[in-house]
């Protein structure tokens, strides 16, 4: 029997979202590559509230540029303010390239981006120009996770435009995930001695250093040389079980035939095996000593920690592939998954999530797509959640059914950190795990009249 | 030394300005450049800052979902009651909506909302989207009105028409339409509105207990914990006490003409403002009550007496720091300015998202020569001027910290935002609190801007010690 109820009957307004806009995942997405600055077509008010808001996650400086539209573009179209705000960028900024993204305002005016584009190359052909990228994000019409994927898509289809000669790369498509956890996923590649390009890659763009100066654009990011030579790659890796089919992943595959590995996001101990068995096939290598390592720490973990946490009732929230690999996780070792919700639409959650609780989960969670905070409320009261898992917008409710929240993903706005969470591979599964059982030791301890030092 | 940087676009040359450098001419109210990363926001942001804190009120941000989720309990003004204002409703436009326009469902969203929470009246902001589909707030309102029993009033804040400034008039339209309607008849002849404040980490209940000791009453706060019901009966106070430089000062105006109400500027600030407020409404009402110059006298003489002593021990640490700020209105400035001075430190920076010609003037005249004043800045002017001028601490909001922190520069938010209370004599040292661990922390010799600058001053004495 299905449980899924994707769009609730009476969908009518949104309360506390449980998505963001489209192009802030677009954004992100650009500033994971080398020398390039996110550019959102429309006006400065998005711009300067998407900053505002990624900066509290990151504690980064997040530079987005605007076409900051007035009424007068509003209405005649926005083509000369782009124009002016790319060369106002270029003068500035230097970039290496610019990522373009619309905003709803100029997806409804139905400004024409390619076309500026085609006549801006026309106008300052003679300068020393960046790569321009556009991607089409209308909000309207998805959630950030759609801007970032898009985002990715378009810079594989605009930069990688021809076969390269064989690289003996692979291509790592991580999704939105943390900065520590991409450099989680580059060592792992390199104890594999695989040479990956992975994109986007924000561990250091948006988890740079303390410097001696203010730097314009931070230095890391996927190098564009790397980019254009992604059509020479052995293979692609992307993560994420709810991906759209024109993903970076399958364009590559479709124009160039590299073969396209589309694993979940690796969380938990059987989604992660999934992931490093790839590596094992894509590499011709057996698993490094220091994962067997990893792995059997986490199985000695999970059965050192099961009784604390077996039964425990879990509410899970956030992007959709975050979702599914938290279910994975959480159903591998006991906890119920009561509700598991995405502010998205029609991304095939529910089979998802079935597809990796398959065999552990004791019972099947509720899934909700286009979800707001309002309707997870609505439910969780009468699930009775001992758990909440997502990022830091649960936090009221959590506090209001006083139990614990696990803050995983994005936005962390109200902890320390958040850029630094690891939550991917074996290592990234154990720090969650000994986050999972510590929270409900911690809800114990405080709950005990008694106050046991010991348990 | 004066550096020419490419940091600064031409466009921007006439919105900078040097105190003591020529007469001040500094353009601003512009649209921001495109291109150019400005630190602004829309016209939507500006009416969402002044009608946030109205706490039994429904704030529904008729558009696509980022506009009101970007804006979703992120600033720190506090209510004594209600809460309804830390939730984030919004229509969340579909395609189908833009195609086929979102009257429908901006209507549907009202009834189930009002039905669900009871407000007091409900806002509802219109976002870009809005202005292009063209929907007709006004009527959709206006049946919602008749049909709830409350006022429900269009915010006209479409993002692109214009900057913050036109949401601050946006905004005060629409309370305006609240005013007069309410029973003044119990309100005592000594009494004022407050207007301009937010309530940020409760700041407002400071101060209307210092007026409360004077024996005024205030009739409504507006906006910080601010309710429907006041603002209805806000046009029975006597005076109408306007802080900050731009967000109420219409309503204030409309309600001058409309009902004859005087206002006042004041700011709460610092100890020169927040005791001349406090002055400025003791003589408005000294006819009426003969008592209150003294009464005011003596509050102020405790307050200062239990203040005084303590800033004095911050002061021996920041004497001679410099200081940047980076405010969005430049009214909280003119206040910051001279509350440094209290701490021995100088302000050398300072910039704001819209201040006006008038205040810009005025700024000059305060600030000493070579202080560097700035209209609607950007990271890369910000982060020039912080080095040029080698400042301690920076004053901004969320999106000026990292500038700061990559410069190993300490950091003071004094926005919408913030959690600690920094207006009145209470807040004055919570600010030379905040201000004194801003610069004081150990961390930043670790930073390596001035590590780097420590070790080549070690250098330079170990080569004069040799020679
Ligand atoms: S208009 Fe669209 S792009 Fe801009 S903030 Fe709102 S939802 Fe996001
Ligand atoms: S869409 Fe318009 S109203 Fe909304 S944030 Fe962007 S500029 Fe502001």
């Amino acid at each position: 029997m299905s449980k899924v109820k994707t769009a609730r009957p009476n969908f009518v307004s949104t309360t506390n979202a449980c998505k963001l806009c489209t192009p802030l995942g677009a954004s992100l997405a650009f500033r994971g590559v080398e020398g390039a600055i996110p550019f959102l077509h429309g006006s400065q008010g998005c711009a300067t509230y998407m900053r505002r808001y990624i900066i509290s996650h990151f504690r980064e400086p997040v530079d987005i540029a605007s076409s900051a539209l007035g009424e007068k573009n509003a209405i005649y179209g926005g083509g000369p303010n782009l124009k002016k705000g790319i060369l106002n960028v270029m003068k500035k900024y230097e970039p290496k390239l610019i990522g373009v993204a619309t905003t709803c305002l100029t997806e409804t005016i139905g400004d024409d981006v390619p076309m500026y584009f085609g006549e801006f190359y026309k106008e300052f052909g003679d300068l020393d120009l960046p790569e321009l990228v556009r991607v089409s994000t209308p909000s309207y019409n998805g959630t950030h996770m759609d801007g970032w994927h898009g985002a990715v898509r378009s810079m594989v289809e605009q930069l990688c435009l021809e076969k390269a000669p064989a690289t003996g790369r692979v291509n790592i498509l991580p999704s939105l995930v943390s900065c520590e956890d991409v450099r989680h996923l580059r060592d792992i590649c390199d104890h594999f001695g695989i040479e990956a390009t992975i994109l986007p890659d924000i561990s250091e763009t948006l988890d740079g250093p303390a410097l001696e100066d203010y730097v314009k654009i931070p230095e890391g990011g996927t190098p564009i040389g790397d980019i254009k030579t992604m059509s020479g790659s052995r293979a692609t890796i992307e993560f994420g079980r709810c991906l759209p089919a024109k993903s970076g992943g399958a364009s590559l595959e479709e124009r160039f035939g590299i073969p396209n590995h589309r694993l979940g996001l690796p969380m938990g101990l059987r989604e992660s095996d999934r992931f490093f068995e790839t590596l094992e096939d894509i590499s011709g290598k057996a698993m490094p000593r220091r994962y067997e390592l990893e792995r059997g720490r986490l199985v000695d973990a999970y059965v050192d920690g099961h009784k604390y946490i077996f039964g425990k009732r879990a509410v899970v929230y956030g992007e959709e592939d975050l979702v599914v690999g938290l279910c994975a996780f959480l159903s591998e070792i006991g906890v119920d998954v009561v509700l598991a919700g995405t502010g998205a639409r029609n991304k095939g959650l529910e089979k998802a999530i079935a597809k990796v609780t398959d065999g552990v989960a004791r019972i099947a969670p509720e899934v909700r797509e286009a979800v707001d905070f309002h309707d997870i409320a609505a439910e969780a009261g009468e699930l009775a959640p001992d758990l909440l898992v997502g990022h830091s917008k649960g936090y009221r409710y959590a506090k209001a059914w006083n139990v614990p929240l696990v803050r995983v993903g994005f936005p962390i706005h109200d902890r320390f950190g958040g850029q630094r969470t690891l939550t991917l591979g074996y290592k990234g599964t154990q720090a969650l795990f000994d986050r999972v059982v510590n929270a409900v030791i911690e809800k114990k301890q405080a709950d005990s009249p008694i106050g046991y030092g010991y348990i | 030394m004066r550096t020419t940087s490419s940091t600064i676009l031409e466009e921007r040359r006439d919105q900078i300005h040097r105190t003591g450098e020529g007469a001040i001419d500094i353009a601003c109210n512009r649209e921001s450049l495109a291109g150019a990363v400005s630190q602004r926001a829309c016209v939507f942001c500006g009416s969402r800052v002044v009608l946030y804190p109205i706490a039994d009120a429904l704030h529904l941000v008729h558009g696509p979902i980022g506009c009101a989720v970007y804006t979703w309990d992120i600033r720190g003004s506090l209510s004594s009651g209600p809460e309804l204002h830390r939730l984030s409703f919004s229509t969340d436009l579909q395609e189908t909506d833009v195609i086929f326009g979102g009257e429908k469902k901006l209507a549907a969203a009202l009834d189930e909302l009002i039905d669900r929470h009871s407000p007091k009246a409900a806002f509802v902001y219109s976002t870009c989207i809005v202005g292009l589909i063209g929907d007709d707030l006004e009527a959709v309102c206006r049946k919602m009105t008749e049909k709830k029993g409350i006022p429900v009033l269009p915010v006209m804040s479409e993002g692109f028409k214009g900057n913050k400034r036109a949401g601050y008039l946006a905004a005060c339209k629409a309370m305006f339409r609240l005013i007069g309607k309410g029973d003044t008849a119990d309100i005592s002849p000594v009494s004022i509105n407050i207007l301009g404040d937010f309530n940020l980490a409760g700041e407002i209940w400071i101060i209307r207990e210092y007026f409360e000791r004077m024996g005024v009453e205030v009739v409504a706060n507006i906006t910080g914990d601010g309710r429907v019901a006041d603002i209805a009966r806000c046009h029975g106070a006597a005076l109408n006490l306007v802080q900050c430089s731009g967000a109420t000062l219409d309503l204030a105006k409309m309600m001058q003409e409309e009902f004859g109400t005087p206002f006042k500027r004041v700011s709460y600030l610092g100890i020169e403002d927040m005791a001349d407020s406090l002055y400025q409404v003791a003589d408005f009402f000294k006819d009426m009550d003969p008592g209150i110059v003294e009464r005011t006298q003596a509050l102020v003489r405790e307050e200062l007496g239990k203040l005084m002593p303590e800033l004095a021990r911050y002061r021996r640490d920041l004497e001679g720091k410099k200081v940047a700020m980076y405010v969005g209105g430049s009214f909280k400035a003119f206040s910051l300015v001279k509350a440094f001075r209290h701490l021995g430190m100088k302000v050398v920076v300072v910039g704001s998202q819209t201040g006006t010609k008038e205040d810009y003037a005025e700024l000059a005249e305060i600030t000493d020569p070579g202080t560097v004043i700035i209209d609607d800045a950007n990271p890369l002017e910000l982060s020039h001027f912080i080095k040029e001028k080698d400042v301690d601490v920076f004053v901004g909001g969320v999106k000026e910290r990292p500038i700061a922190y990559k410069l190993g520069v300490g950091f003071c938010d004094h926005n919408h935002e913030r959690k600690e209370a920094l207006e009145g004599f209470r807040g004055m040292l919570n600010f030379a609190r905040e201000i004194h661990s801003s610069a004081m922390s150990p961390v930043w010799q670790f930073a390596p801007r001035r590590a780097n600058r420590a070790n080549l001053a070690k250098e330079a004495r170990k080569e004069a010690a040799n020679e």
